[in-house]
């Protein structure tokens, strides 16, 4: 066994985790933030793992 | 063992260079709809991701080998690449957060127990399964077999960590101090000038002491983690998104995130809904995998290497220690990335506290590796 086997099981997670992610949350471009977060004057307000929650 | 050399033949060439066109108009296309569907800034987020793997893998530069290196052979080079990096992002970093506020968040934590307790561990498993939280994603994209089992158990170790993270921080934490402004600045730039002469001091004679390869490395991650700051807001992390994977698939399988205080919060079950085309982290996450796997199928040969053998008890070791470093890493407020590198470069202390407490952990990691098998059989 090579590690083509190995990587395109990575590849098939990456496949199946966005696949499953879509079937269950749609996407609505037209309420994208804007492109850069910086000039934008919004609240930064993503996940981080050195955030506590909020 | 050595090989010999066969020139190409037209059709090898032919088929090798389609191949290339192939995954650079992949990845093109990937981002292209990404940005089409979720949002332009989402796309290019997943940009950055792919920059994040190809850089990473192309140049073979990662932070659990430079750490390895610079224990056992005293091979300073990757661990001062790192270092100047994470100079070359504060000095852009650090004023952009005093002059933004609001707009950009850096990767600011409190110092506590469960912090530093949380880094020791990362530092250790870290170096047992030879990955770090940008390098398993790197590893498993790319193809080596313990990263690409260590990497679920990873997420679900992010997941439970995060779970109980109020719990571990009540243990006992100071208030996050950070250093700010320009005096901030200077303050980062001298303690990683006493690293790097710390390093240079504890080098062994003769040793090459920063690379050209890893300088180059080392100035294409810090544009990349400087364009993440940019586009994103907040800095380059990978450990959050590993772990919000687990809790949607917990969610799914209709387990009950409101038991947990950290699932439970209204901005955690927001992202929990939201599609993970609209999480930074899973974003960079997912293009650190997809890049590293397209570096490795550009390289001739790379993914047809044999799988190296293991015996059982490294896999159950790669288990443990990938579950433990997702669950140390939020104990930690951060892996290598967002704690070490981005949290340094952002100006927080507790950036420096995990770098000294999973250093020393990396110590025992590396003395584990071969007790737990995973040096591989050749």
């Amino acid at each position: 066994m090579t590690r083509a086997f190995t990587a395109s099981l990575a590849l098939a997670f990456v496949v199946l985790l966005v696949g499953f992610d879509l079937a269950s949350a749609e996407l609505n471009p037209y309420q994208a933030p804007a492109a850069f977060a910086l000039g934008s004057g919004a609240v930064a307000s993503g996940g981080f793992c050195g955030a506590l929650p909020n | 063992m050595s090989q010999t050399a066969t020139p190409d033949t037209p059709a090898l060439a032919a088929a090798g260079w389609s191949k290339r066109a192939g995954l650079l108009l992949g990845a093109l296309v990937v981002v292209a709809l990404v940005g089409l569907f979720a949002g332009a800034r989402y796309g290019m987020m997943l940009a950055i991701g792919l920059g994040f793997g190809i850089a990473l893998e192309g140049m073979r530069f990662g932070f659990a080998g430079p750490w390895r290196a610079m224990i056992l052979r005293r091979e300073p080079s990757g661990v001062i690449a790192q270092l100047l990096s994470i100079a070359v992002v504060a000095v852009v970093a650090i004023p952009l957060l005093a002059s933004h506020p609001g707009e950009l968040v850096g990767a600011q934590a409190p110092v506590g127990f469960a912090m530093i307790g949380g880094a020791f561990v990362f530092g250790a498993c870290m170096q047992i399964v030879l990955g770090c939280g940008s390098g398993t994603l790197v590893n498993a994209g790319s193809g080596n077999p313990v990263s690409l089992l260590a990497l679920p158990f990873f997420a679900l170790g992010s997941f439970a960590g995060a779970w109980n993270l109020i719990w571990w921080t009540d243990l006992g934490a100071l208030p996050i101090i950070t250093f700010g402004g320009t005096s901030g600045l200077l303050i980062t730039l001298v303690l990683i000038a006493l690293a790097v002469g710390l390093f240079l001091w504890r080098a062994a004679p003769g040793a090459v002491k920063l690379s050209r390869r890893h300088a180059i490395a080392a100035l294409v991650l810090a544009a990349l983690a400087i364009g993440n700051l940019v586009v994103a807001g907040q800095p380059w992390g990978v450990v959050y998104g590993l772990g919000l994977w687990a809790a949607k698939g917990f969610s799914a399988l209709g387990g009950d995130l409101s038991a947990s205080a950290f699932w439970a919060a209204p901005g955690s079950m927001e992202r929990v809904q939201a599609s993970v085309l609209t999480d930074y982290t899973s974003l960079t996450d997912i293009g650190i995998i997809l890049g590293a796997f397209g570096v490795a199928a550009w390289r001739r040969g790379a993914l047809s290497a044999a799988l190296p053998g293991y015996p059982a008890r490294a896999w159950v070791a790669t288990v443990v220690a990938g579950f433990l470093l997702g669950y140390s890493s939020r104990l930690a407020f951060g892996c290598n990335v967002g704690a070490f590198f981005s949290g340094i470069s952002t100006g927080s202390l507790h950036g420096w506290v995990w770098f000294v407490a999973a250093f020393g952990g990396a110590f025992y990691g590396i003395k584990l590796r071969p007790i737990l098998g995973l040096e591989a059989r050749t």
